[in-house]
C-alpha cells in the first residue's frame, strides 16, 4: 500500500478548511494531489473518494481558469447531482472563482446551448454526455482548455459498453488538449492492474480499506418462501431494522421488485416513518425529490434499485439491507459500502433472501465476503459496435484523417490492441454498409473528400445524435396522470400494449387505473382501493459468477454444510433428496416431469445464468433432432428448463459433447438469443435507429425487425462485420461453451429422475420470467392443432379435404357472435419478426 | 399442401403459404407490398445503410412461386416499389431479374401509396389504378363496400405464440399479407385493419398456409 505522509502538496488555505472541518486529509487524497501522471485510485466508499479525486483541481482553480477545466463523468445522473451538491461547500468556503454545472440527459436545453458557447470550469457528466457533446462542431474550442478528467465509479463503467465509449471519448480528449490528467476512481476490484490499463495505464493508488464490515442475514421472524423475488415475507422484519437505525437504504434487484417492495413496506408501516422509492422508471422530479430529501436527512429509508447502487453520499446510511440474492460478490461489498461514510467505522448490512433458493445463495455470499473472495470476469477487447458509433458521432464534428483517427483510437485501453484492418473494416461500415455488394457507392454515409473523412448528408447528423449511447433498453412508454397531466414514470411498451382500460397496475409507488393511450404515453387515474395489475420492468437479468455458484453446490452437496442453512431451507434440500435428489459436487442432476400439459426437463449445471442459456439452446437442438418438439427454455443461474412436447427419457445421448458442439454453428447462429444480441450490435454501430426525428419509431406496418436483417445479412453476407462482432459478443457474454465443458468436466456422473410431478428444486423455476422460445417442429404442431381447434368452434372445414367450406362464415353485419367472454386483444401496431 | 383453396364472390383461389394468392382459372400470381429498394431509398435520404439484399430475397420467393405456378400474369398489388424514385434506382441485376419473371407472362403493376406512378415504362408490364377480376375489383387499399383484394396494411395475426404473416378474408374485402422482404406487420385486429374485415378467416402463413376463424 502506498502512501504519502507529505502535506506540504496541500495549500494552506485548503489546509485550514480541513482543519476547520475537523478533518484530516486521508493519505491517499494527498497522494492523488502529488501524482506527476494519470492515477487510479482504489478506495472503498466512504473513503472520501470523490473529494480526493477533485481536489486537484479545485487547487489547480484557485486562482482561477479560462473555459473549462475539468471533465467529470460518472455513470448515473443522479450522482452528477449529488457531487455538485457536495463540492458547492468547499468551493464558497475558499471563496474559488469556480463555477460547476451538470450536463446530462436531464439538462435543460437553454443551458446544453450556453455550455456550448460558455461552459463552467468544472463540468459534470455521463458518458453518453460526453460522447454527445464531443460530436458538436465546437468541440475543440469547448474541450481544448481541460487539464484534468475524473472517471468516477469506473469499476461499474468498465462493466459495460458505456465504459468503452468512455474511452474512446478520453482519447478524443487527449487529442484536443494534449497533457491532460486522468484519474480514475473506483471501489475494490479483483483487479486493479486491469482496471488501470482500462484507462489507457495509471498509476494505481490503494486507499486504507477500512475495517471489515459488520454483515449477516437479516433475522426473520417467517420463513422465506419457496418461490418468488419479492421478499414481502419480511416486510416487519425490515420495518424493525429501519425502526432502528438512523437512515437505511434497502436495496432490490429489479425496478418491479422495487415497487411492490415499497408498496408492501408502506401497507405495513403503521408509524409512518417517512419512507422513499428511487428507480431509474421514475420521474427525473420524482428523482430529484428522493435525492434531495435523502440528502436532507428527511427520509428514515429509501427503497433502491441499482440507480443508488453507486457512489452516491448519503451522509448518515448507516444500515444497508439487501433484498434479494446478490448474485455476485463483488456487488455485494459495494453495496454493503453505502452503509456509514463515516471512515473507519464498519458497514453495517442485512441480507433478506427472497426465498428458499436464495437463503442459499445469500449464505454461500457471506462466506465468500468474509475471506475476502472477490469474484469478476476478464473483459475482452472494446466492441466494434462502439468503435462504429465513436466514428459517425466523430464524423458529426467535422471531417477526420483516418490515420489520425486510427492512431487515436489505438491510445484507448480496450482498443490498444486494435488492428489497423479492424479500424478500417469499421470505417468502411460506417462509409458504405460494408457490404459484399457495393449498393452504395452513390449514397455513402461518410466520404472520403481531399483526404478527410465527413458526413455525405448534413441531415444525418441529427439521427446520429439523437442516438448517442451503448445501452439498448426495452421500449418504454411514459406514465402520466389524465387530469393534472404530470409525469409518473415509464413502463416497458411490450407491457403498456397489454393494458386495457379500467386495468390497474403498480408504477411510482402507487396504483394506477389504465384509462387511454394518448400521444404515445398512457394516462392513469389514482385507485388506491384495487389490488394492482403488476408493471413488468426489464430487471437487469444478472448472471451469478462462476465463484458464487460453485460455492452454492457446495453447499447444497454437502448436509453437513447444511447446519449453516435455516430450518426451513433444510427441510425443503430433504424433501428434495427424499422425491428426488440433492445436486452436489461429481453429480448433474436433472429430472423429468410433465406440468401443465407439457414436458419438462430441468437440468441442474449451477454455471450460470449465461453458460444455462447457451446449453438451453444446444439441447433444444439435440431434441429437435431427436423429434421430441421442445417449445421453449429458461435458464436461471443453477439450473436450466425445457418443455417440450414429448419428454426427454434418455439424457444422457442429448449431452454429447461432440454433438452439442456441432450446434454450436448453425443453430446458434439461428435462435432467439443471438438474434437478440444481434439487434443490440445494429442499434450500436448505427445500422438501425432507435430514436428518430419527430418522435420514436412505432411499430406501424412500415417498420420491420432486425431479425429480418439479420436473416438477409446471415444468407447473403456471412463475413459482415455486425455478424462477427454479434458472434464475438455472443460468444463472450451470453453463450459461454467454456463454462458448459468445465460444468461436464466437474460432473463425471449424471443422475436423470423421471418424476410424475414438479420437484422442490424445479419448483422456483415454473415462476422464472425471461422465457426463450424455440421455434421448430413443436411449434408447428402447435399451430396446427391450435389452427384446427379454432376453425372447429367455428364451424368451418376445409371440404373434401382441400376446399375451405365457407358458408358457414358469420354474416359480416353479425358482431354480436363474438364470444362475450373475450377481453379485447391489444390493438396496437407491432414490429414483428416474421419467419419465411 | 402448401395453400388453402377457398371460394369467394365467384372466384375459385388458393391462399399460398408464401403470402401470394393464386387464382388457377386465369392463372394470376398476385401478391402485395414488395416494397422493391426501400433500403436503396432509405441510404438516398442519408439514412441507414440495410443489407442491400431485400430486392433479391423478395424475387427470389417470387421467382419460387412463378416456377411452382407457371402464370400467365403476375399482379403487384401496390407498393411494387418503396418509392417511384426506388423504380428507377433498382440494381441492374434486379432489373435482370425482373425481366427474367416477366417474360412470356403480363405483369401489372398496380399503383400505390408509396409508387403512384409504378414502373413508369422502363420496367416490364404495365401502371394501373386498378384492375376487375370477375366481379372483384384489385386495387392497393379497400374502399366503400368492395367487394376488392387489396394490400397496404401488411397483416399478421398471432398463432402458436408469435405473430404470423396472413391473408385476411372478410366477407366484402380481402387482404394480402406483404411479401416483400423488408417490411413490418400490423395485427389484424388494430381498428385500421378490422375497419374493413371485422370478422371472416386468416390464412396463416407458417410452414403451410393455416387457416383460422378470424374473431
Amino acid at each position: 500500500m502506498e502512501q504519502v505522509q507529505n502535506t506540504s502538496v496541500l495549500p494552506p488555505a485548503f489546509a485550514d478548511w480541513f482543519a476547520r472541518q475537523g478533518w484530516a486529509p486521508h493519505p491517499h487524497q494527498l497522494a492523488l494531489l502529488g501524482a506527476a501522471g494519470d492515477s487510479l485510485l482504489i478506495a472503498p466508499t466512504g473513503g472520501g473518494k470523490t473529494l480526493a479525486g477533485f481536489l486537484p483541481s479545485l487547487v489547480e482553480l484557485a486562482d482561477g481558469w479560462q473555459g473549462l477545466h475539468t471533465v467529470y463523468v460518472s455513470p448515473l445522473k443522479a450522482l452528477t447531482a449529488d457531487i455538485g451538491r457536495n463540492l458547492a461547500r468547499p468551493v464558497a468556503d475558499l471563496g474559488l472563482p469556480i463555477r460547476i454545472e451538470d450536463r446530462t440527459g436531464d439538462t435543460r436545453s437553454a443551458a446544453r446551448q450556453r455550455q456550448r458557447t460558455d461552459p463552467p470550469q468544472i463540468l459534470l457528466t455521463t458518458p453518453e454526455s460526453l460522447a454527445l457533446m464531443l460530436s458538436y462542431p465546437e468541440a475543440p474550442r469547448i474541450f481544448g482548455s481541460v487539464r484534468r478528467v475524473i472517471l468516477d465509479e469506473l469499476h461499474a463503467l468498465s462493466e459495460s459498453k458505456r465504459g468503452d465509449q468512455l474511452m474512446l471519448g478520453l482519447a478524443r480528449l487527449r487529442t484536443l488538449s494534449p497533457g491532460l490528467r486522468a484519474t480514475g476512481l473506483s471501489a475494490t476490484v479483483e483487479d486493479p492492474a486491469a482496471l488501470a490499463r482500462f484507462m489507457g495505464g495509471a498509476q494505481v493508488i490503494h486507499a486504507d480499506p477500512g475495517p471489515d464490515p459488520d454483515i449477516g442475514m437479516l433475522a426473520t421472524s417467517r420463513a422465506a418462501p419457496w418461490s418468488g423475488g419479492g421478499g414481502h415475507y419480511a416486510v416487519p422484519d425490515v420495518l424493525a431494522a429501519v425502526r432502528g437505525a438512523t437512515t437505511t437504504i434497502i436495496f432490490i434487484n429489479t425496478r418491479a421488485q422495487a415497487e411492490l417492495f415499497f408498496q408492501a413496506l408502506w401497507a405495513a408501516n403503521e408509524d409512518n416513518l417517512p419512507i422513499g422509492l428511487h428507480h431509474g422508471s421514475l420521474s427525473r422530479e420524482a428523482r430529484a425529490r428522493v435525492e434531495a430529501a435523502m440528502a436532507e436527512g428527511r427520509l428514515r429509508a429509501v427503497v433502491a434499485t441499482g440507480s443508488l447502487d453507486l457512489g452516491i453520499d448519503w451522509g448518515n446510511v448507516d444500515l444497508v439491507i439487501q433484498v434479494g440474492a446478490p448474485k455476485n460478490v463483488k456487488r455485494l461489498v459495494q453495496r454493503i459500502g453505502r452503509a456509514n461514510h463515516r471512515y473507519n467505522a464498519p458497514s453495517v448490512a442485512r441480507i433478506v433472501p427472497a426465498n428458499r433458493f436464495e437463503v442459499i445463495e445469500c449464505v454461500a455470499a457471506l462466506e465468500a465476503v468474509r475471506e475476502r473472495d472477490l469474484d469478476g470476469d476478464a473483459r475482452g477487447p472494446g466492441p466494434l459496435d462502439v468503435l462504429c458509433q465513436h466514428i459517425l458521432l466523430t464524423a458529426c464534428s467535422g471531417p477526420f484523417d483516418a490515420d489520425a483517427l486510427y492512431a487515436e483510437v489505438v491510445t484507448a485501453g480496450p482498443y490498444a490492441d486494435l488492428s489497423r484492418a479492424e479500424f478500417d473494416d469499421c470505417l468502411n461500415f460506417c462509409a458504405t454498409g460494408g457490404y459484399a455488394l457495393r449498393a452504395y457507392d452513390r449514397w455513402q454515409r461518410l466520404m472520403e473528400r481531399g483526404g478527410l473523412w465527413g458526413l455525405r448528408d448534413p441531415r444525418a447528423v441529427r439521427d446520429l445524435r439523437m442516438n448517442v449511447g451503448t445501452i439498448v433498453e426495452a421500449e418504454m412508454t411514459k406514465v402520466r396522470w389524465k387530469r393534472g397531466g404530470g409525469l409518473l414514470g415509464e413502463v416497458e411498451e411490450a407491457f403498456a400494449a397489454t393494458l386495457t382500460p379500467g386495468d390497474t397496475f403498480l408504477t411510482g409507488g402507487q396504483v394506477v387505473r389504465y384509462e387511454s393511450l394518448r400521444e404515445m404515453s398512457i394516462e392513469v387515474t389514482p385507485n388506491l382501493s384495487k389490488e394492482p395489475k403488476i408493471a413488468v420492468f426489464s430487471g437487469l437479468k444478472l448472471a451469478m459468477s462462476t465463484e458464487l455458484s460453485h460455492r452454492v453446490l457446495a453447499l447444497i452437496g454437502d448436509p453437513a454444510r447444511w447446519e449453516a442453512l435455516p430450518q426451513d431451507t433444510r427441510d425443503w434440500l430433504a424433501l428434495q433428496a427424499e422425491v428426488s435428489a440433492v445436486p452436489h459436487p461429481g453429480t448433474l442432476v436433472a429430472e423429468t416431469f410433465p406440468h401443465m400439459g407439457r414436458w419438462h426437463l430441468a437440468v441442474y449445471g449451477f454455471a450460470g445464468r449465461n453458460a444455462l442459456q447457451t446449453l438451453g439452446l444446444l439441447l433444444t437442438r439435440m431434441m429437435e433432432t431427436a423429434g421430441l418438439g421442445p417449445l421453449g427454455f429458461l435458464s436461471t443461474d443453477y439450473a436450466m428448463l425445457i418443455w417440450s412436447v414429448d419428454p426427454v427419457t434418455d439424457l444422457a445421448p442429448l449431452l454429447d459433447r461432440a454433438a452439442l458442439r456441432e450446434g454450436l454453428g448453425e443453430w446458434l447462429a439461428d435462435n432467439a438469443v443471438m438474434k437478440r444480441t444481434f439487434k443490440n450490435v445494429a442499434i450500436v454501430s448505427g445500422l438501425i435507429h432507435r430514436n428518430v426525428p419527430g418522435g420514436r419509431r412505432t411499430g406501424k406496418q412500415a417498420t420491420f425487425s432486425t431479425d429480418i436483417l439479420y436473416d438477409t445479412l446471415r444468407r447473403h453476407d456471412p463475413d459482415h462485420l455486425l455478424l462477427r462482432i454479434t458472434a464475438t459478443e455472443a460468444g463472450r457474454g451470453l453463450v459461454d461453451f467454456g463454462r458448459i465443458e468445465e460444468m461436464l468436466d466437474r460432473s463425471p456422473r449424471l443422475d436423470h429422475r423421471m418424476l410424475d410431478r414438479v420437484s422442490p428444486l424445479a419448483a422456483p423455476l415454473m415462476l422464472e420470467m425471461g422465457r426463450v422460445r424455440i421455434e421448430g417442429q413443436g411449434r408447428m404442431r402447435l399451430a396446427e392443432a391450435e389452427a384446427e381447434a379454432m376453425m372447429a368452434a367455428a364451424g368451418l372445414r376445409l371440404d373434401g379435404g382441400t376446399v375451405l367450406d365457407l358458408s358457414d362464415l358469420p354474416a359480416p353485419a353479425a358482431p354480436a357472435a363474438k364470444p362475450a367472454d373475450r377481453r379485447p386483444r391489444r390493438s396496437r401496431p407491432r414490429t414483428v419478426p416474421l419467419p419465411r | 399442401m402448401t395453400g388453402v383453396l377457398f371460394d369467394w364472390h365467384g372466384l375459385r383461389l388458393e391462399a399460398r403459404c408464401s403470402g401470394a394468392l393464386w387464382w388457377p382459372e386465369g392463372r394470376w400470381l398476385i401478391v402485395a407490398d414488395l416494397h422493391l429498394g426501400k433500403s436503396e431509398r432509405m441510404a438516398r435520404r442519408g439514412g441507414a445503410l440495410l443489407p442491400p439484399y431485400e430486392a433479391e430475397d423478395t424475387l427470389r420467393r417470387l421467382r419460387d412461386e412463378s416456377a411452382a405456378l407457371d402464370p400467365r400474369a403476375i399482379v403487384s398489388l401496390g407498393d411494387g416499389f418503396d418509392d417511384d424514385l426506388a423504380a428507377t434506382g433498382l440494381d441492374a441485376r434486379v432489373v435482370t431479374e425482373l425481366a427474367a419473371l416477366a417474360r412470356g407472362r403480363d405483369w401489372l403493376w398496380i399503383a400505390g401509396n408509396h409508387d403512384p406512378a409504378p414502373a413508369g415504362g422502363h420496367l416490364p408490364g404495365r401502371s394501373l389504378e386498378q384492375i376487375a377480376l370477375g366481379a372483384v375489383t384489385l386495387r392497393h387499399q379497400p374502399q366503400g363496400d368492395g367487394p376488392d383484394i387489396s394490400g397496404h396494411f401488411h397483416p399478421v395475426v398471432r398463432l402458436a405464440g408469435a405473430r404470423r404473416r396472413a391473408l385476411l378474408v372478410g366477407a366484402r374485402h380481402m387482404i394480402l399479407p406483404a411479401f416483400g422482404q423488408y417490411t413490418g406487420g400490423l395485427a389484424a385486429d388494430a381498428p385500421a385493419i378490422a375497419q374493413w374485415v371485422p370478422d371472416g378467416f386468416a390464412v396463416a402463413c407458417m410452414h403451410r398456409a393455416l387457416p383460422v376463424p378470424l374473431r
